[in-house]
């Protein structure tokens, strides 16, 4: 039996970041290439959002095992730094599910990333860009905190690189 | 290419960024204020994560592995600037050393992204990026408490006076510094030293301190080649107190 690139992309959809439970790996973008050698050989490419990053360890292995699931047994798993993650990587569907789940999307950015792209936030709770930065340091490494001045509520950001 | 003189280049900087981060999480549950407390932790994080993808390259290139080159040697083994492993003092110190240390950081990972050793230059791209948000930090606070009270100023402007001879010693060069050069692998201590004094003043003209004479400062070497303070084997034994308990313990 053979399959398809998108059909392992496919079963990818089921890894979740363990710290934001709504966001694949595929919408995080962090899934950077999935090739299907000639001998049948399935490997998968990954790239970390932060080199610091604790969840990569964690990632990985759901990787190897939702591979091993849909029996794929002659497998490799990477993590490489050939592809660089930015935020720009996350896919539309995930920047929703990111507002959804109450953290702000990161604002695309043209690669230059400055004081003013990081302090750019639209508030998940009211939609209000009436807002401002309280730190660039978040409680993961990925998140920046944000105030809204327009509904009070005080709310994280993932962070734009 | 040298071998040699790319694990010589690769082990200050992991051992900087390792000492660093080590320096830098010390201030968790202890900063002057919440954000202040969350920054450094998080700063800290980064750099231990930098520093492990650093030893991991070192390891590719025939060296031991991540955690026992991090956790087993002596400090004479460390190459990373004695500026580094400096204990934190009070927040101005840190605060000083946060901005010339990461002023140097960011460039030196800005000028590696063009390295003509490509895991090198692949794992930099990364972290300059993580890099600049430290680096904005630092310079955020310096140009604020840089010209905010007397005492604030004054702080800073000691803790700038103290920090400089070390400051300097990151630039300390290597024997290797022509093989890096000409191979392509690092543009060389001296250029990075140059560009760091451009983005120093630059920074520092933009607050109420003022920098000193650098030609007229002697740098504090040693660090480079395995010569340290009286502080850092005791924060090795203290960073490392766990993992010798078993080393071959699974974490």
């Amino acid at each position: 039996m053979t399959n398809s690139v998108e059909e392992i992309r496919e079963w990818l959809e089921e890894v979740k970041d363990p710290e934001i439970p709504v966001l694949s790996l595929n919408d995080l973008g962090v899934i950077t290439g999935i090739q299907i050698q000639d001998s049948g050989k399935v490997v998968v490419d990954m790239t970390p959002t932060f080199t610091g990053c604790p969840a990569m360890d964690v990632m990985k292995q759901d990787v190897v095992d939702v591979l091993t699931k849909n029996g794929i047994e002659d497998q490799e798993v990477r993590v490489t730094f050939e592809t660089q993650w930015n935020s720009n990587l996350i896919s539309d569907k995930g920047r929703k599910a990111l507002a959804d789940f109450g953290l702000a999307p990161p604002p695309k950015h043209n690669m230059v990333v400055d004081i003013d792209i990081i302090e750019r936030a639209s508030c998940p709770h009211c939609g209000s860009d009436n807002t401002e930065m309280n730190t660039p340091f978040g409680p993961t490494l990925c998140r920046s905190i944000h105030h809204c001045n327009n509904c009070g509520e005080t709310f994280e950001q993932f962070k734009p690189v | 290419m040298n071998v040699e003189a790319l694990k010589d280049l690769l082990y200050k900087m992991a051992d900087d960024q390792l000492v660093l981060g080590h320096r830098n999480s010390e201030w968790t549950g202890f900063g002057p204020l919440l954000e202040e407390d969350i920054a450094f932790s998080s700063m800290a994080q980064d750099k231990v994560g930098q520093s492990w993808q650093l030893y991991k390259i070192l390891n590719e290139l025939g060296e031991n592995d991540p955690d026992t080159v991090a956790f087993m040697r002596n400090a004479d083994q460390f190459h990373n600037c004695q500026f580094v492993e400096l204990p934190n003092g009070e927040y101005d110190f840190s605060l000083i050393r946060h901005f010339l240390f990461d002023t140097a950081e960011l460039l030196r990972f800005q000028f590696l992204s063009e390295s003509s050793f490509e895991p090198l230059a692949l794992l930099a791209k990364k972290i300059k990026g993580e890099t600049k948000y430290h680096s904005m930090h630092a310079n955020i606070w310096v140009k604020q408490l840089g010209s905010a009270t007397e005492e604030s100023v004054s702080r800073l402007q000691t803790s700038l006076n103290e920090a400089l001879p070390y400051a300097l010693g990151i630039f300390e060069e290597s024997k290797f510094e022509d093989d890096l050069i000409t191979s392509g692998i690092f543009k060389g201590e001296a250029v990075l030293k140059e560009a760091w004094m451009g983005e120093i003043t630059k920074i520092l003209n933009k607050s109420s301190l003022s920098l000193p004479d650098l030609t007229s400062i002697e740098p504090i070497t040693g660090g480079r080649n395995g010569i340290h303070s009286e502080h850092l084997q005791p924060m090795l034994d203290e960073m490392s107190e766990v993992f010798k308990v078993d080393p071959t313990a699974e974490w």
